[in-house]
């Protein structure tokens, strides 16, 4: 029983990064129409950013998290302009290429800037003390981890529901002629909903870093776990999407832990699949046919 | 000019006496190659030409059919390991272990084919991402294919004539290819070509039309999964060794480069783009050697970035060819050729 709570705790605490990232993609997916599979180069640039504030220039965790916060906005904001913007009536393919262009330029980048050498990502929690309530041990960084992702999804859940901005932002998502005729700068708010997409991919990878090691390899599993996670929600319902996160991690954990560990990656994408096949758009939204 | 009079002139493979003189000037040079090129520019060529194959297997799919695949690097491998394994467990011959590792894995394109019937988009792309994903994990812990340290290539050998030297594999690579691009060329003049565009330009009016859709669209998945099943298997050769780690998702995105830069719904952007790619990948591996830029990047390595990072320049520069492609040329090398035809069709009037 013991072994089934802490395959729980596991599963949460990696689930917390796969709804973080899914979160993103689905923020940027409901506004730009488009699967962004630049959002863990995206994440992982940030926290390489992170990274640099702390080994380099010796700051403190929070701040340089703070400053990360703050590049990662201004990149989603860069990307959109210089690559998004200027494509006139993209096909999905089309942006598709995009973001996987971007994914490209992101990764040589990371990899010319810090190599290939695995660097460890310090932080002020510990990966083996915590608290054991019953014999499950809860680590500080699990603990951390499920915590900062129910805090960001507050934070989303609140802008969304009660700023303007935010608001304008669910406008656009849901008919950008009308937002724009009611006098919404649509252009300007794809612009931030990049950067908002991009601080929440930054957090999910300063959640993974501490776990793994860091390197240009960093978010590649979680991304496409990540987008997964949002397909199984369905990439239209955020609600859907953090949930999704959740499930994949528990049911990944639980196959780890009692299936086979060496096929652990891998029944992500199986689940994805089948669910798919059963329920095409997800399994928290309504499935729409496409009109002639 | 362009203008069809009747069906055959619709249907059939030269458009006019220029276009088959070409042809048959191409086919003169490249079977001359051999005879004037190096070893190692043969290499080259035999890369560019498997990856040819690949594109425009991958093209039949996301050009002419209009879906997406983020796993071809997936059929590439079951193609690569079924064709070496056929060859060294099953004892059969190379001229039948290459059809039937196509076959193989066009069986899986068929497998895949089925769920992708109800997706689109995003859907669509998860699923064969995660189908890529899914072949390189199993293929590096199972026994059978060698696991994580791969299996060798055996000796490529056509009966008596054994391939073992750069312009013997060639004459096999080149052979293939050819053949593969003619039959592509020619299958998108047919009833079954047809069917993949009308899905392409839209799926509703195409049902409307008659056609199945579920066979068409499971079928064009087959096909392009059989080119790059074949492409997987010379590559094998080529390689003398294949291994799992290989067969990543970075490999399936630079097969959709490949046609994203050539052109999607044409044989020969295919053909271009993969010559073009492959030719990219191989210099800006070895990009501080080149004459100019190789020290300049030298040195702005070692100013702001790191000197051992410097190959990840082909990340970047493949990503900007990409995002450059699609914001200004979304048809690309074919496009640009169409362009240069069309003003040239008129000069000097």
């Amino acid at each position: 029983m013991v072994f089934f709570f802490d395959l729980v705790i596991g599963g949460l605490s990696m689930g917390a990064c796969y709804a973080l990232v899914a979160l993103a993609m689905v923020i940027i997916y409901k506004s730009s129409e488009v699967p962004n599979f630049a959002q863990g180069e995206m994440a992982m640039i940030s926290t390489f950013v992170a990274y640099t504030m702390m080994d380099g220039y010796g700051l403190g965790f929070w701040s340089a998290a703070g400053i990360t916060v703050i590049f990662a906005f201004l990149l989603g904001a860069v990307l959109e302009i210089a690559f998004l913007r200027p494509a006139k009536d993209p096909s999905v393919l089309g942006l598709i290429v995009i973001t996987l262009g971007a994914e490209m330029i992101l990764y040589g980048l990371a990899g010319w800037k810090w190599g290939a050498n695995q660097n460890p990502f310090p932080v002020p929690f510990s990966e083996y003390s915590g608290f054991s309530p019953g014999g499950v041990m809860i680590t500080e960084i699990n603990l951390w981890a499920f915590v900062t992702s129910l805090f960001v999804m507050l934070l989303l859940f609140l802008f969304f529901r009660f700023t303007k901005l935010g608001t304008a932002m669910k406008a656009v998502q849901q008919n950008p002629f009308a937002a724009k005729a009611m006098g919404i700068p649509t252009r300007r708010i794809l612009t931030f909903t990049w950067g908002l997409s991009s601080v929440t991919g930054a957090v999910a990878g300063m959640l993974v870093a501490p776990i793994a090691t860091l390197d240009p390899n960093l978010m590649m599993d979680p991304m496409l776990k990540g987008f997964a996670a949002a397909v199984l929600g369905g990439m239209t319902s955020l609600p859907g999407a953090a949930a999704g996160g959740y499930l994949l991690g528990l049911i990944e954990n639980f196959f780890g832990g009692y299936v086979s560990l060496e096929f652990k990656s891998v029944v992500a994408f199986a689940v994805i699949v089948v669910i798919l096949c059963v329920k095409p758009s997800g399994l928290f939204v309504k499935h729409f046919e496409r009109k002639v | 000019m362009d203008m069809k009079r009747d069906y055959y002139e619709d249907i059939q493979l030269c458009r006019s006496k220029s276009v088959l003189v070409a042809t048959l000037l191409l086919m003169a040079c490249l079977a001359i190659l051999p005879f004037v090129a190096g070893d190692y520019s043969l290499y080259v060529v035999n890369l560019m030409a498997i990856n040819a194959i690949v594109a425009i297997g991958l093209n039949i799919l996301v050009g002419y059919t209009g879906q997406i695949s983020l796993g071809h690097a997936g059929f590439f491998a079951i193609g690569a390991y079924s064709c070496v394994l056929l060859m060294i467990k099953a004892g059969l011959p190379f001229v039948l272990a290459l059809p039937a590792a196509g076959f193989v894995s066009a069986f899986f394109g068929f497998v895949l084919g089925l769920p992708s019937l109800r997706l689109e988009g995003p859907y669509l792309a998860i699923a064969t991402l995660g189908f890529g994903m899914a072949v390189t994990q199993i293929i590096s812990h199972a026994e059978f294919t060698g696991g994580h340290m791969g299996v060798e290539a055996p000796a490529l050998a056509l009966g008596p004539f054994v391939a073992d030297t750069g312009a013997k594999q060639y004459a096999v690579i080149m052979a293939v290819t050819v053949m593969l691009s003619v039959a592509a060329v020619n299958l998108m003049k047919t009833r079954v070509g047809r069917a993949f565009v009308a899905i392409r330009d839209s799926e509703i009016a195409a049902a409307a039309m008659g056609i199945n859709i579920s066979w068409f669209k499971t079928l064009s998945f087959a096909v392009s999964a059989f080119y790059t099943g074949v492409a997987g298997g010379l590559m094998a050769f080529a390689l003398e060794h294949v291994s799992a780690g290989s067969f990543n998702l970075i490999l399936s995105i630079t097969f959709l480069a490949m046609i994203i830069v050539g052109g999607l719904g044409s044989v020969m952007g295919s053909i271009l783009g993969a010559v073009l790619l492959t030719y990219l990948q191989l210099k800006l591996q070895v990009v501080q050697e080149a004459p100019v830029i190789g020290p300049l990047l030298l040195d702005i390595s070692n100013r702001y970035f790191t000197p051992e990072g410097l190959p990840n320049i082909q990340s970047i520069v493949f990503g900007a060819i990409m995002i450059a492609i699609v914001i200004f040329e979304p048809l690309g090398m074919h496009g640009i050729y169409l362009r240069f035809k069309r003003y040239w069709k008129m000069w000097p009037f």
